[in-house]
């Protein structure tokens, strides 16, 4: 092969949240957890040294999870396996990249650092990042994010979040195809977003990356609810490991996931799951406290 | 012409959209319904161990090495390619076992590793621009399989065959579905008007 060979470039970047679609993605703390996820059919693992309920109920500062932790979760299983770093640490992020983690996802769930975001087009590794809306997502593209997600309401159980910011993602991307090319600036500016960004948006009438759903999915009927509003694919946070019998409940939002359009495999999958986890209001939570608002 | 691309996870719509500029008729299978309908078949690129347990789970496995066996063409890209084969270098995973060949998973590393380049392919003029994701590349090919195009290991073991054909299996480590070059794409159309 002729010397033409480069790496970290967009289309690979982007390329692996490609192969992701259709799949779900897993939180693990441990190797244990990530065999589980694996054995029943995730894409993809993140690891992370609490999931989101625990830091919602434990508080205090959440980081990076040990490197340590994170390396037996990369020698545990054969997907790729994902990290959190906090907003705007991209010495956390350094670290993820230099263990080999295959996606870095740049989380809200764990506390920023910094008003500014990691300038992510530096690194070879990929990133993730969350967005409530398409002028968030463009954002966080333009820093040279690969893949979005949802935000969501981490750690709560509950999916009105996550449903939310689809609902809204979607009805800007549409607003944005039915403008002039001359009134495409003035979007730019009310998006708050890259004009090159917004301008291919309406030409495609889609993101330019993978848009998975993440916040508060704890059933297949969340997991198929979310992929039936056009998300690409589904992050489960909590609600995998602190259900009652995570395996079955494991394997149950991964086959909703790929049959989403079929209500009588729903039901199916989702007989018998036993707990699923303990949601909570989101009106309950106040507003401090609620993990979307951070990082704009 | 109507041709399936096995939708159970991965870039099946990037494989759906070839086919379209093909001017084909492309269909979504999930279902062993859905697979009897379809002339030819696409394996796409996603994670293959979920791919084949999804497809153990909905008892996709027998029917569409039936149909393989029975002359269908069949194009499987990356864990498409893994899927086909007859064995992996790892622990057990489900496979077909249709296509003669021993793959090594994530043979060039990790995503930091994962890597675009041009590759020269028996059979087409001008190089390809293969996007390799954390790819794997064949270990071991049998006597009935032909190899289409290879890579040097970057750790000094040599070429590896990343583009296989046998029959009317044809299988690429890298994603085509992602560069809009079509090439490879004609070529199942073509086997499939043959058969």
């Amino acid at each position: 092969m002729e010397n033409t060979t480069e790496r970290g470039t967009d289309r690979v970047k982007r390329g692996l949240a490609e192969m992701l679609k259709g799949g779900v993605i897993m939180d693990v703390v441990n190797a244990e957890q990530a065999k589980i996820a694996e054995e029943a059919g995730a894409v993809s693992v993140m690891a992370l040294e609490r999931v989101p309920a625990d830091i919602r109920a434990e508080g205090g500062v959440a980081r990076m999870a040990d490197p340590g932790k994170v390396q037996e979760i990369i020698d545990a299983v054969s997907i790729p396996v994902m990290a959190k770093a906090r907003i705007g640490h991209f010495v956390e992020a350094r670290v993820l990249e230099s263990l080999g983690v295959d996606y870095i996802d740049e989380s809200e769930v764990l506390t920023p650092v910094d008003e500014f975001h990691v300038d992510k087009r530096a690194f070879t590794v990929p990133f993730v990042n969350g967005a409530k809306d398409l002028g968030e997502a463009l954002r966080r593209i333009g820093e040279g994010a690969a893949m979005i997600r949802t935000k969501g309401e981490p750690g709560t159980g509950n999916v009105v979040e996550a449903v939310r910011h689809m609902r809204m993602m979607n009805g800007q991307i549409r607003w944005l195809t039915t403008l002039d090319p001359e009134e495409l600036m003035n979007a730019a500016k009310e998006l708050r977003a890259p004009i090159d960004l917004v301008r291919e948006v309406a030409d495609t009438g889609k993101l330019p990356v993978v848009n998975f759903a993440a916040g508060g999915i704890a059933t297949p009927s969340d997991a198929a609810l979310m992929m039936q509003l056009g998300c690409d694919g589904i992050f489960v946070g909590s609600g995998i490991f602190k259900s009652g019998d995570p395996a079955v409940r494991a394997r149950a939002i991964v086959e909703a996931t790929t049959y989403y359009q079929d209500a009588a495999k729903i039901a199916e999958v989702s007989s018998g799951l036993g707990e699923a986890m303990v949601g909570i209001n989101i009106d309950t939570i106040p507003a401090e406290e609620r993990m979307q608002d951070r990082g704009n | 012409m109507r041709v399936g691309v096995l939708a159970l996870q991965g870039d099946f719509r990037e494989h759906l959209a070839a086919v379209a500029r093909l001017d084909q008729e492309g269909v979504e299978v999930r279902t062993t319904d859905e697979l009897a309908t379809v002339d030819a078949l696409i394996i796409p690129g996603g994670e293959s161990t979920t791919i084949g347990r999804l497809a153990r789970i909905y008892g996709l496995i027998d029917p569409i090495r039936e149909r393989v066996k029975s002359g269908m063409p069949v194009f499987g890209t990356c864990a498409g390619m893994i899927f086909l084969a007859s064995g992996t270098t790892g622990p057990e995973q489900p496979q077909l076992g249709v296509l003669d060949v021993i793959v090594e998973r994530n043979a060039f590393g990790r995503q930091v590793d994962s890597f675009e380049a041009d590759l020269r392919v028996e059979g087409l003029d001008t190089p390809m621009r293969a996007v390799f994701i954390r790819a794997p590349w064949i270990e071991k090919v049998g006597g009935a399989v032909d190899v289409l195009a290879g890579v040097e290991d970057p750790g000094g073991g040599g070429i590896h065959p990343v583009v296989v054909r046998q029959d009317r299996i044809l299988a690429t480590s890298f994603h085509p579905e992602l560069t809009h070059d079509d090439r490879l794409h004609s070529m199942l159309i073509e086997l499939a008007e043959e058969h």
